[in-house]
């Protein structure tokens, strides 16, 4: 713990953003719930569900840096673990729905009376215990990673080949997901959700309440995230990044070590996966399409890879140029987005972040 | 003389005429014989019939026909004869002589000349037997197979006749083929076994029909039933060997649609080491290409396809070179970076065509010599775009693997990327080396666009669905080398094709990705991995 207090005092980034965290976490419920509706200053449902969808992107962003800021895996799928965490509280936001359905079925969710199914697929059961569904918003993610990656690094697939291998997973998985009879709602994904531990989703109190949750796994993921790359374990990563045989030939166990950080990180985007479902009420399986996980990995690369706070804040200002182009000028939303990959890679090798530290230096 | 000569022969010819039968006796003009039909009794039309179709007159197929459907009318006016098509006022009159449009005329003022079933048996006869002596094979080929459906003795007839003087053996095969099967209603044993004999093997539906019929009929005798299980066992064992094929060739096709979108790829990443996330849109840019050329060519469809491969070529590799020179190139050594950079492109190039072109679909119009099918047997056809396809892509490999094995390029492309430093130790420009390779790559993939542009419709979206294919043929195959990519493209079709009957188009497409995955975990370098100090770096 010691450890992660003084690399904290040195982080003047980390400090940044948890204080603006905890800033948004006392002032963000304040201007929505006291501040009276039209009053100037007061925060909309809309945009607080806004602020923390980008929130879950942020943590999203971290999970993503953590594997490729300080262990070198450029991972082109985590979509993949994001959207695993979504569907697992999906499913049990679904059978929290109960009879109040379109069909008014007790127990099956809609879709599956529109297909005629006779009753609940095992792997829906126990969704309906919110802690059994929370347990495996960690628990799905992290098999995938744990076989996938198990696998992979034994077999010592790194740099692109890991890249483009990490990019056929979630394909794959997006054509899985696409089929009725996977079970998870082909195309429509799932939606028409209603309340979570009984209370309503929509409620104004609900929507705060999932922002603060949003917040304080943010603050959380990234701290756990820190300890874990200033660890003598974050020490042996940086080694693996930067000469991964060298460091073998060290007599570490580089796979195992990938692993961890894998399987960690992927958790991670299960947790932001689960967050985000109920803020914006709908999973589909275009969360696993390639080109979602290709963009989390420019919202690193924006605001600066290996330092964790300007995963965050890439995340939160591109998504945030995001809302905005896609509604003034939707044409330009592309442009934009390829651009920034080719400015980044180009002239901002650190990001963000990198170009604040030279003007300081 | 030799005037004489001939005038002495053609009086020959006409007492011979003369002499042989009733048909010669009355060398009566086509529409002579024709005005004569209205008037004449049942047994005489029979006689009339026949005469117009040994006149061998040109429109005797068509008159014939339409006096076997009832639409031969006389005009009651003036007696004469006509082909009458139903319009929307009234009759519209056909010349039957000239097949020109004759005028109209009122439902009472025509009177329908009158056929019985006799008569109709007589027509269908000589209808299919003056089709089997038309010039053309295929033509011949085609009224056997009319035949197959509606055989009986005076078709049989026809059919043994034409055996005996039938010149193309694929037609002899088929006229036996029909016999077998009239002679499976025969009373005698022996012909039917006989019958049941030439049927194995055979590859029409109607034989496989009948004999499984036999096989059942308590009334044949136990032999016969036996033979005729053994000849439907037979036609099944070839017909699966047939979809075999045909499953291998689609296979073929989509493995060489795999391969000209892949090898574009195996030459920038395998030679040079940079990822080419844009590789798709370089497809996508060849197949609109071959669009705008279309669209400059009104009705020169199989013009503009072939201009559209050199066009293509040219687009692409110059926006290649472009994008090599302008960005790619500060990259070196960094192929995570080259990666994201490349991406950024393909969504900016995306984009821009969507702007441009909109985002709806085009599609590009086939040449009429790549549409249809070529029929080999009943149960195997093969279309001639997929098959151009799996010739065209074979040609670009070829041509890309002697590029690089003679030519003075080719070789400092593989000095370049077997020794960088080595190279330009020996005087090799390998920055010049590196922007003509990344061109050539683009325009390899410019190329297999125009050829996607035969196959699917043409949208901004073209590349995204070939990108995630090309990467796992390259890295399947086993990077920086050509046949790998060769062997890897139509593995990999071939594996689709033959997956999809059994699992579904979806499923037969992850199970080839999770395939790929676990593959790679067993040989991290492919199938053909590169040796040597280059595979270290």
């Amino acid at each position: 713990m010691g450890l992660l207090w003084a690399s904290l005092r040195r982080d003047r980034g980390g400090q940044v953003l948890l204080v603006l965290l905890l800033a948004a976490i006392i002032l963000v419920p304040l201007l929505n719930l006291a501040v009276p509706a039209g009053a100037p200053g007061h925060l909309s449902a809309y945009t607080v569900a806004l602020l923390g969808k980008y929130l879950c992107f942020a943590l999203l962003a971290v999970s993503v840096d953590l594997v490729w800021g300080y262990c070198g895996i450029l991972t082109l799928g985590h979509g993949a673990f994001f959207a695993l965490g979504g569907y697992a509280m999906g499913m049990h936001l679904m059978r929290q729905i109960g009879d109040r359905g379109v069909y008014g079925h007790p127990v099956l969710p809609d879709f599956m009376v529109f297909l005629d199914w006779e009753s609940l697929p095992w792997f829906w059961h126990g969704f309906d215990l919110f802690p059994f569904a929370m347990l495996m918003v960690l628990a799905a993610p992290g098999l995938l990673a744990l076989v996938f990656g198990f696998f992979a690094f034994r077999s010592r697939v790194n740099g692109v080949y890991l890249s483009i291998i990490t990019q056929a997973l979630t394909f794959a998985l997006m054509l899985a997901f696409f089929r009725n009879e996977m079970g998870f709602g082909g195309n429509n994904g799932l939606t028409d959700f209603k309340d979570l531990l009984g209370f309503d989703l929509q409620s104004e109190a609900m929507r705060v309440s999932l922002f603060v949750a949003s917040a304080l796994a943010l603050a959380l993921g990234f701290l756990a995230s820190r300890y874990l790359t200033v660890t003598r374990f974050g020490q042996v990563l940086n080694a693996v990044r930067d000469a991964e045989g060298r460091t073998r030939f060290l007599g570490y166990r580089v796979e195992n070590y990938q692993l961890f950080v894998w399987v960690f990180s992927a958790m991670l985007a299960g947790v932001a996966g689960a967050l985000y479902v109920p803020q914006v009420g709908i999973i589909n399986p275009n969360e696993f399409s390639p080109l979602n996980s290709i963009e989390m990995v420019v919202w690193v690369a924006v605001g600066g890879r290996a330092t964790l706070y300007g995963a965050a804040l890439g995340a939160l200002l591109v998504n945030y140029a995001k809302t905005f182009l896609t509604s003034a000028a939707p044409e330009a939303w592309l442009f934009f987005l390829g651009g920034l990959f080719v400015v980044v890679t180009l002239f901002l090798p650190q990001g963000l972040v990198g170009l604040l530290r030279r003007s300081r230096a | 003389m030799g005037y004489k000569c001939i005038r002495v022969a053609t009086a020959a010819v006409l007492l011979i005429l003369l002499i042989l039968g009733p048909a010669a006796a009355v060398e009566r003009p086509f529409g002579e014989i024709l005005q004569a039909l209205p008037s004449a009794s049942y047994e005489a039309k029979a006689t009339l019939i026949r005469e117009l179709a040994e006149t061998g007159h040109p429109r005797a197929v068509p008159v014939l026909r339409a006096l076997s459907e009832g639409d031969l009318y006389v005009r009651k006016a003036d007696q004469r004869v006509f082909i009458v098509r139903k319009g929307e006022g009234g009759y519209d009159l056909v010349d039957p002589l000239s097949g020109e449009p004759a005028g109209q005329a009122g439902r009472r003022d025509v009177k329908r000349i009158g056929i019985n079933n006799t008569l109709r048996n007589v027509l269908a006869a000589q209808l299919a037997s003056l089709s089997l002596a038309a010039p053309e094979a295929a033509v011949r080929r085609a009224a056997v197979a009319q035949m197959l459906g509606e055989l009986d003795a005076s078709l049989a007839a026809t059919l043994r006749a034409r055996l005996a003087e039938e010149p193309d053996r694929g037609v002899r095969g088929m006229i036996r083929e029909a016999l077998a099967l009239v002679d499976l209603q025969a009373a005698d044993e022996a012909t039917r076994l006989a019958a049941v004999q030439t049927l194995h093997g055979s590859l029409t539906p109607e034989a496989r029909v009948r004999l499984m019929a036999l096989a059942a009929d308590p009334e044949a005798g136990e032999a016969l039933r036996t033979q005729a299980r053994q000849a439907v066992a037979s036609i099944d064992r070839w017909r699966s060997f047939y979809r075999l094929m045909e499953t291998v060739f689609f296979g073929l096709s989509a493995g060489s649609v795999l391969l000209l979108a892949a090898i574009g790829l195996a030459i920038t990443f395998g030679v040079m080491g940079v990822i080419n996330m844009a590789h798709g849109e370089f497809l996508m840019l060849g197949a609109y290409t071959a669009y705008v050329l279309q669209q400059l060519l009104p009705g020169q469809v199989g013009l503009a396809v072939v201009l559209a491969v050199p066009a293509a070529f040219a687009v692409t590799g110059l926006v290649g070179v472009a994008i090599e020179r302008g960005l790619i190139r500060h990259l070196y050594g960094r192929p995570l970076e080259t990666l994201l950079l490349t991406f950024g492109l393909s969504l900016i190039l995306q984009q821009a065509v969507r702007t441009i072109f909109s985002p709806l679909n085009r599609s590009v119009a086939t040449p009429a010599w790549m549409s249809g099918a070529w029929q080999i047997n009943p149960a195997l056809a093969l279309t001639y775009n997929r098959l151009a396809i799996i010739l065209f892509a074979l040609a670009v490999f070829l041509a890309l693997l002697a590029l690089l094995r003679f030519t003075r390029l080719g070789l400092q492309v593989r000095a370049v990327s077997q020794d960088r430093q080595m190279a330009q130790a020996l005087g090799v420009r390998s920055e010049w080396v590196d922007a003509l390779t990344f061109g050539l790559g683009a325009g390899i993939a410019g190329i297999g666009g125009v050829a996607l542009s035969q196959l699917t419709n043409v949208g901004p979206n073209l590349g995204q669905a070939y990108i995630i294919d090309s990467f796992l043929v390259v890295v399947f195959g086993g990077v920086g080398n050509l046949w790998g990519t060769l062997v890897a493209a139509l593995t990999l079709g071939l594996a689709n094709k033959f997956l999809e009957p059994a699992a579904g188009a979806v499923l037969a497409k992850i199970l080839v990705l999770v395939f790929i995955i676990l593959f790679i975990q067993r040989r991290p370098r492919g199938l053909f991995p590169q040796r040597g100090r280059a595979a270290e770096a």
